[in-house]
């Protein structure tokens, strides 16, 4: 294990990187999995239903109290799930546009997966030149922004292929809906940056780490309000969900989907629902940092703790998506949009303006 | 290599790997998926079971046009708004003035032009 320390650095950081994108990965699919039973069993839960608690591998017998247990937890459902999507039949209607059509898909999961490139997700695991983060971007939130509105292109291109009424229809009420929200979300955190003054994600968390009072929730939580909605907005879920509001869309764009390519959509939903997560906790609640500080982890036990810290935050934010799904009635499209432009807009602005008078006072 | 571009070499891998993940899960549908049968009615556009009228592609409104030409012309402004947040704080205490006033006005242009695009009623979706 020592030998890799011989290597040069430039083979050093490429080993490092290739290690942790496969692990950051590799989590954030097996979260993406088990996010969907979560909301599943969530959702069951608050409208008083028991949820999926069937799914039963060969080995769950085998197992005394637990396999029981687990099974009626659902905790093999996405693996069920998962086969299943992988053994329907692929069909692709005559009448859509072929090469979009399969495009559009892997556009939608593609960038879902991108945006965690810049999320410190740990502090170190003993190294110190070794930071848990994917890319140290000194330009951090400005990829992320750019690689979230690539994000458009799948779910418009998935309306316009299928070539079908209701799929058009999702497909352009989304990117609008997208845009428009993406406005609000950007001028939001510009506050953030200017209390900051820097836009590398690694050091905003350092900013925050001192403790629990130095999130920056505390300090702008105008801007943590607007970007947690637009965040919904962004990730088209309820009470924003119009792209796909069952009731009079059916599916929205991807009505005319199935198996595998329509795993790919929903697993780009949960995805973005995951980096929006952990968006939120890096730029408003300490990132990696425990709520009574302690700065960069010395041994390895300690990153690992920073690692847990961080992702035991991003679960409570993933739980108020889920939760909010069940708490608010659907948005009409002309309440969203005047929400997104004549509300939020000007309030971000104002927001802005009052953090800038706030510094300058401050600075004499 | 470049430090400043050597950055850049994970979201690459992390690119390739995405990209490897997508297409790995499609061709793998494909492969292990079953293969149905193609009928004439299962090739019709869904709607609701009803046979589809008209173009598949329908009309839409000259609105989601407006939404984005105002959604370039915001965007941008966001991005104008970030190299000026990152310095703010030090340029404070150089040319306090300068720096607020500076972005003010950019933003004072800026939200005249907002006004008149809620004047015109652009925002309004009720009609």
């Amino acid at each position: 294990m020592d030998a890799i320390y011989y290597l040069d650095p430039t083979t050093q950081f490429v080993l490092f990187s290739i290690v942790k994108i496969v692990v950051a990965f590799v989590i954030t699919l097996t979260f993406v999995a088990y996010a969907v039973l979560a909301e599943r069993k969530i959702s069951a839960w608050i409208q008083d239903r028991v949820g999926p608690n069937r799914a039963t591998p060969f080995f769950a017998q085998y197992l005394p109290v637990i396999g029981p247990a687990l099974v009626r937890l659902g905790i093999f459902q996405p693996m069920a799930d998962g086969l299943k999507f992988l053994l329907k039949e692929d069909f692709t209607p005559a009448y859509v546009r072929k090469v979009y059509f399969w495009l559009a898909p892997a556009l939608t999961a593609i960038p879902a997966f991108m945006t965690i490139a810049v999320i410190p997700f740990g502090s170190t695991l003993g190294n110190p030149n070794n930071p848990m983060v994917i890319a140290d971007l000194n330009v951090g939130i400005l990829y992320s922004f750019g690689i979230v509105s690539l994000g458009v292109y799948g779910i418009v291109l998935a309306g316009y292929a299928s070539n079908s009424k209701y799929p058009f229809l999702g497909g352009i009420r989304s990117s609008a809906q997208m845009i428009s929200y993406e406005i609000a979300m950007g001028m939001s955190v510009v506050a953030v940056f200017m209390v900051i003054g820097d836009l590398n994600l690694s050091k905003v968390v350092e900013y925050q780490g001192a403790n629990i009072l130095h999130w920056m929730a505390w300090k702008q939580p105008l801007a943590f309000f607007i970007f947690l909605v637009s965040a919904f907005a962004e990730t088209n879920r309820l009470p924003f969900d119009l792209p796909e509001s069952e009731s009079e869309l059916v599916g929205g764009y991807h009505t005319e989907y199935s198996s595998m390519k329509f795993a790919l959509f929903f697993l780009g939903e949960y995805a973005n629902m995951i980096a929006a997560s952990a968006m939120m906790v890096t730029l408003f609640f300490g990132g990696w940092a425990y709520p009574w500080g302690g700065g960069a982890a010395q041994g390895f036990l300690g990153g690992v703790g920073h690692i847990v810290c961080f992702l035991v935050k991003m679960l409570v934010l993933m739980g108020v998506f889920i939760w909010v799904r069940w708490m608010f009635p659907r948005f009409r499209y002309d309440q969203l949009m005047d929400l997104g432009w004549r509300r939020f807009i000007p309030l971000a602005l104002v927001n802005i303006l009052v953090t800038a008078l706030v510094l300058a006072a401050l600075n004499d | 290599m470049d430090s400043q571009l050597l950055q850049y070499l994970p979201v690459l891998i992390l690119l390739l790997v995405a990209i490897g993940f997508a297409g790995s899960t499609l061709a793998l549908s494909v492969i292990l998926g079953k293969t149905g049968r193609r009928t004439a009615t299962k090739d019709i556009a869904y709607e609701c079971g009803m046979l589809p009228e008209g173009p598949g592609s329908a009309r839409m409104s000259v609105k989601f046009y407006l939404v984005a030409l105002l959604f370039v012309l915001f965007d941008i402004e966001v991005v104008f708004l970030y190299p000026w947040a990152v310095i703010y704080k030090q340029m404070l205490r150089e040319n306090a003035a300068l720096i607020l006033g500076g972005m003010v006005s950019f933003l004072g242009v800026l939200f005249v032009g907002f006004l008149y695009a809620l004047k015109k009623r652009a925002f309004d979706w009720t009609r």
